[in-house]
């Protein structure tokens, strides 16, 4: 009796401590410099002001469109927040697993005045999905390794050219972006490479001139696989994310270059899962208001060199936080970068992705 | 059986000490020789260092310093498969992975033999310890003595000239036991094999041996054959580790060629035969068998010195009568006579006088 | 002692009979050891049946398709792909019925993902079309207004709908209970509409589109039938009905705006749903994608097997996949054969050091059994990754033979990122695995079982090869299956170092579990290595012998 009784204080006492501290939120994000800065920028001032609200972060982004669908199946959603790139927002929201929003009512309208819906404009690629930066995929290189007599590469597809570039290189374990690069290398015009790799002789095509390189070719599946490789000078080049380039270069002064061709843009952002409870959804959408208006999204870029996704945020970016580097040139929307770049596209990769992933593994498998 | 010369040795120990740790030695200063044929028993408590020279002529340990010949051979650096002795253990070592039949013709197959050969060998050694029937059965399937039979008939098939066990008989219970050591002895005698038997047993050494090295503290105490040994013990350690033993301390009076004076500690004084024992005023335990101790005056020499004795204990075991006497202050004094028709039965508290003959007391040392 | 004579059953004390007696003193006894033990069963069941047969029932379970489009795969069952035509006006109009119901539950984009496994393109086809449904609704009811304003009002629709007289209460409880199946919820509440029977026949497909209306309404959305504007499809069933329906007898409420609508629809374009499907997307009258639909229409299906086997299942029957898409079965064998070198390379290794432990003096054992332990103290990652720092072409071991003048700076070697660094990195990982049976048993063979062999005449070696090592294989037994089996799942450490040709099928079961959310395919894969683990398993207890397993 007596131990019942303990047990039914105990969990009295927890159900108290529940709705005491409802301004718990859980963020999820993908660690590393990213979610740091998303601490500095965001959940330090929004806690400095709500002092009531607390934030766990959950490192999970990764594999966040499978645990949404595992806690919907289970019934229990315990994030309130999840950061994902665009094209999870879409699979997400496709699936009814994230909450869909208005974006003039749910999001701060613009330093400028601008309309929230006008300022993210048409990055707000699905109903569900709340903008936050964008970043690209591009290529590093060892500058020391570069041959002798040799100008340091400028272009995409010298990752092609084992003749003037030897070396290994690093590309990311998936077909996504490495098909669209070697069509483009292969001489297909940019706005055709979706026609053509809908295509299976374009697959082919495609996987034929990876196939040039594969012998030099390590594959990545985690995003500080490519800087450490370049780090320890185990690859020529290898892509990744622009963002680990500016740390491994401006950050650490390691050797390295960077191109800015043939980038591909893409979008991250954050989703709210469907089906919260309200009071949790009412903390949750107060939070995401103050995170994605036009100052905070600026302050962002100066721990990370990734574009916030305002319009009106874009004369706010300012230096690096420690390093007082002007960080308007390492983004990936500075005008001078974004001359040949590529768009992540959405709709092409949904319906194709399980497609062209079966080959592509078969082909790498090979 | 007379001390052998060293000229006829067939197993001989020169010197031997063995040391584990370079401190202190197990076995000291060792000389031992075996002739042909003779059926020898290592007895002594454990940790006397009986084991340790079994194994040292086994093979298994080496000798700290020494030598150890077979056969007028130095051994000391042949390994132990080449030295052809036979070997039966503790735990019969049986080879629990093969059956009776394999086991036993394991020896002959790593000596080579052809299967015919062996079959029959295998037969004799089988039908020798009357277990031909149970070739197909593995150890586990075998009772303890069946299991001991197997032990005996594998260490005796590749007809070695010395076979060696180790307290082969210990795991048995006493009828086996009994039986066994009969068996044991009939073989080697009919075998006409040399053997060394190590024990912590004494009626099993005394039963079976041509001839008992006492072990104690890493030295022989004696060696010498059974009957010897029982009733001529040489020192205080042999005659009280061989048999039942009374003990009287006391102090050398006189000594005059075989006999000699000892004033007990309450003053008696009596006859002894010193054994080891040189001057006068030493100290001296005067050792008498029960069953030697009279308390019939007429079987007693004419004028023979006699001690007053209470009866504490009268046990009726049978055969014969175990009374436990207060003689000169020691509670433990025992004495044994035979059940005859005309022995008188004694009460608890009845004073009696005891003697015995001057040659069955033996004043050893203290 | 019994005092009985009689010949009947042996009685207890109390005068029962004893078989009872004592039946009841076992069950007593067998019930405090189920109690027992009932945590441990329950956490069992809980934590590894439960999910097993949840991977195994997902494997083959496909009832998605007929539960989105119920009345689509219902029609659609009399149609043959063979004939190269696309299907009738009736599968369009029930495809539009299902699919806008289905979209307002967001559930179709899930089914487009579904079939988009099977069919490239139809993710995007189905995601397209969703946002297209209402347009048609929309078109119809602009022109209805233009009429009589009511026709876009709620109140109107549900007395037009209600009637007077008899009500058709199955019909509502019917699309009540479809939609439960749609959405996957327990529905429960009232949703206070039932469309009378005179209405239900006249207008069948209006009845039926405002019914998932008035259900979706009530039950999801929790507002009041009577007080929202109805679904565009419901103007494309009155549309439909009009075209036929014979309204001029018609009595009920609102009976007077039906007949004028009834006579302004026909200078109303009508758009049959097959031209307004084809508008949307000329993939609808795609003879393969309906033959898709048509073959995953099954409540269960052999598809995500087949898959896993590098089949497919196609409207014609069962086909190999494509040889540039055939990569499973391939793995599989790799998995296999990488296990087995791992296993072994184990035993190599394991066998001595368990042998050195079961040997040395306590102390020392000790201490070398603290540094077998050291791998399990330390993160699987860091371990990984601790590799990869060896291995790499600029790494350690690459450093120390170019240093030392045995491999040229040009030619450093490659081990990693290949097979050699998976077993590498894996035996590594998975050796106290080995090690710790193989010790355990060897600490049971006396020492007096090598002394009896060599006494009996063999050489070092024959006492070890043929008494010893026998004795000790129920060790390796125990170690190998244990290393085989966790080397058969690992997937991070593949993952890490195994580049291309080092990587399992655990890696494409965690991919498509975790990344392209393929979770039958990835239940299938699954499925065949728990099929393939316990075939092996017995022909293990086959040929060794189970019994001949020692873990201690």
């Amino acid at each position: 009796m007596k131990l019942t009784h303990t047990l039914l204080a105990g969990s009295a006492l927890a159900l108290v401590a529940g709705a005491a501290s409802a301004q718990d939120l859980t963020l999820v994000s993908w660690g590393g410099a990213y979610q740091s800065s998303q601490q500095k920028a965001y959940v330090e001032p929004y806690v400095e002001a709500n002092p009531g609200v607390s934030v766990t972060w959950d490192e999970s982004s990764a594999e966040a469109v499978a645990k949404l669908r595992a806690m919907n199946e289970a019934g229990n959603i315990t994030w309130d927040l999840v950061d994902v790139v665009a094209a999870d927002a879409i699979r997400l929201c496709d699936e009814g697993l994230a909450m869909e929003y208005d974006p003039d009512e749910l999001l701060a309208p613009g330093d400028d005045g601008s309309s929230a819906e006008d300022d993210f404009g048409d990055l707000i690629v699905s109903d569900c999905f709340i903008p936050q930066i964008v970043y690209s995929t591009t290529f590093g290189y060892r500058t020391d390794l570069v041959p002798e007599g040799v100008e340091a590469p400028t272009d995409v597809c010298s990752v092609f050219d084992l003749e003037t570039y030897p070396g290994k290189r690093s590309l990311e374990k998936r077909p996504i972006n490495n098909m669209e690069w070697a069509l483009y290398c292969d001489g297909v015009a940019k706005d055709e490479i979706y026609d053509v790799l809908a295509t299976p002789e374009g697959q082919d095509q495609a996987l034929a001139k990876l196939d040039t390189i594969k012998d030099e070719v390590i594959w990545w599946s985690a995003g500080a696989d490519t800087p450490q490789l370049l780090a320890d000078g185990e690859i020529f080049m290898g892509s990744t994310y622009n963002g680990r380039l500016f740390s491994v270069i401006v950050e650490q002064d390691q050797p390295v270059g960077m191109l800015w061709d043939m980038q591909v843009f893409d979008l991250d952002g954050w989703i709210i899962p469907a089906g919260l409870d309200e009071e949790s959804q009412a903390a949750v959408e107060d939070f995401v208001k103050f995170a994605t208006d036009t100052t905070r999204l600026a302050d962002q870029s100066k721990y990370i060199s990734y574009g916030p996704a305002r319009l009106s945020s874009a004369p706010l970016v300012s230096t690096h936080a420690d390093l007082g580097v002007e960080m308007a040139p390492h983004m990936p929307t500075d005008p001078e970068n974004a001359k040949n770049t590529l768009l992540y596209n959405y709709e092409f990769w949904a319906d194709y992705r399980d497609d062209i992933d079966a080959k592509f593994q078969s082909w790498l498998a090979k | 059986m007379a001390e052998t010369s060293d000229s006829g040795a067939f197993v001989a120990f020169e010197r031997v000490q063995k040391s584990y740790d370079g401190e202190t030695l197990v076995v000291k200063d060792l000389n031992l020789t075996m002739p042909q044929g003779e059926f020898l028993t290592m007895l002594g408590p454990s940790g006397s260092g009986k084991t340790t020279c079994l194994m040292m002529l086994a093979g298994f340990e080496t000798a700290t310093y020494g030598e150890i010949k077979l056969d007028g051979m130095p051994i000391n650096n042949i390994p132990p498969h080449k030295r052809g002795i036979g070997m039966v253990f503790q735990n019969y070592a049986l080879f629990p992975h093969m059956t009776v039949a394999e086991n036993l013709s394991f020896p002959l197959e790593v000596r080579k033999m052809g299967k015919s050969v062996r079959e029959e060998k295998i037969k004799r050694a089988l039908d020798m310890v009357q277990m031909g029937s149970f070739a197909g059965r593995r150890p586990s399937q075998l009772s303890g003595g069946q299991q001991q039979r197997i032990a005996l008939a594998r260490a005796l098939v590749f007809e070695p000239e010395l076979v060696l066990m180790d307290e082969p008989l210990g795991a048995l219970d006493k009828q086996l036991r009994e039986h066994m050591q009969f068996e044991i002895t009939r073989l080697a005698h009919e075998l006409g094999i040399t053997t060394v038997y190590v024990t912590h047993d004494q009626t099993e050494a005394l039963t079976m041996s041509d001839r008992v090295a006492v072990f104690n503290d890493g030295r022989i105490q004696q060696l010498a054959p059974p009957d010897r040994l029982y009733e001529e013990p040489e020192n205080s350690f042999v005659a009280q580790f061989i048999g039942e033993n009374n003990t009287l301390e006391g102090t050398i009076k006189s000594i005059s060629g075989n006999t000699c004076e000892v004033q007990l500690d309450d003053g008696e004084v009596i006859v002894a035969r010193p054994v080891n024992v040189t001057e006068v005023g030493q100290k001296t335990r005067v050792s008498i068998r029960p069953e030697r101790v009279e308390m019939d005056k007429s079987r007693l020499q004419e004028g023979a010195h006699t001690l007053k004795a209470e009866v504490l204990e009268f046990v009726y075991m049978g055969d014969i009568f175990r009374t436990r006497l207060r003689v000169a202050g020691n509670t433990e004094f025992v004495m044994k006579t035979r059940n005859a028709p005309d022995q008188v039965r004694l009460k608890k508290g009845q004073q009696i006088e005891i003697g015995w003959l001057p040659d069955d007391c033996r004043a050893l040392d203290a | 002692m019994s005092d009985t004579t009689q010949n009947g059953p042996m009685l207890a004390a109390d005068g029962t009979p004893l078989k009872r007696s004592l039946a009841r003193a076992l069950r007593r006894q067998k019930m405090r050891a189920l109690m027992l033990i009932s945590p441990l069963l329950i956490f069992v069941l809980v934590t590894f049946i439960a999910p097993i047969a949840d991977m195994l029932f997902r494997s083959v379970e496909n009832q998605m398709v007929s539960e989105t489009l119920p009345t689509t795969t219902q029609v659609l069952g009399e149609w043959d792909h063979s004939a190269g035509e696309p299907p009738a006006e009736p599968v369009y109009e029930a495809l539009y019925y299902d699919l806008f119901i289905a979209a307002e539950a967001k559930e179709h984009t899930k089914l487009g993902t579904r079939l988009n496994y099977e069919y490239t393109g139809v993710s995007s086809l189905f995601r397209s079309t969703g946002r297209g449904l209402d347009d048609l609704g929309d078109d119809y009811l602009d022109e209805l207004e233009e009429v009589d304003d009511r026709w876009g009002e709620g109140a109107f629709w549900y007395d037009l709908m209600t009637g007077t007289g008899s009500t058709d209460e199955d019909l509502v409880a019917a699309h009540a209970k479809r939609l439960e199946q749609l959405t996957g919820d327990k529905l429960s509440g009232d949703v206070g509409f039932a469309p009378s029977t005179e209405i239900a026949a006249l207008l069948p497909k209006t009845t039926a589109a405002y019914a998932d209306f008035a259900v979706y309404t009530a039950l999801v959305d929790g507002d009041v039938v009577a007080e929202e504007d109805p679904w565009e499809s419901v103007y494309v069933g009155l549309m439909t009905d009009l075209q036929t329906a014979d309204v001029a007898s018609y009595s009920g409420p609102e009976a007077e705006a039906l007949q004028t609508a009834a006579e302004a629809a026909q200078g109303i374009e009508y758009i049959p749903l097959k031209t307004f499907f084809a508008e949307e997307d000329e993939d609808w009258l795609n003879v393969d994608i309906w033959a898709t639909v048509q073959t995953y229409s099954s409540k269960y299906t052999s598809g995500y097997f087949l898959n896993a086997v590098d089949l497919q299942l196609t409207p014609d029957g069962i086909e190999a996949r494509p040889e540039n898409q055939q990569i499973y079965i391939m793995l599989f064998k790799r998995t296999m054969f990488m296990s087995l070198a791992i296993t072994f390379s184990c035993i190599a290794l394991g066998y001595p050091v368990a042998w050195l432990l079961a040997n040395l003096p306590a102390s020392k054992a000790n201490l070398l059994m603290i540094l077998v332990l050291l791998p399990f103290w330390t993160s699987l990652l860091v371990r990984t990754s601790a590799w990869k720092v060896m291995l790499q072409q600029q790494g350690v071991i690459n450093d120390v033979l170019v240093w030392l003048g045995l491999v040229d700076d040009a030619a450093r070697l490659v081990m990693i990122n290949n097979q050699f660094g998976t077993i590498v990195a894996m035996t590594h990982i998975l050796l106290p695995f080995m090690i710790l049976p193989l010790y355990s048993v060897m600490q049971g063979i006396p020492p007096s079982y090598l002394r009896a062999a060599k006494s009996l005449g063999a050489t070092n070696w024959t006492a070890f090869w043929r008494v010893y090592f026998p004795q000790s294989v129920p060790g390796i037994g125990a170690g190998s299956i244990l290393v085989f089996i966790l080397a058969i799942g690992y997937y991070i450490t593949p993952e890490i170092v195994g580049g291309t040709t080092g990587t399992f099928i655990s890696n494409r079961i965690a991919y498509h579990i975790s990344s392209s959310l393929n979770w039958g395919l990835g239940a299938a894969l699954g499925a065949i290595l728990l099929a393939v683990v316990l075939l092996l398993y017995w022909a293990y207890d086959k040929i060794v012998g189970i019994d001949n397993v020692k873990l201690g």
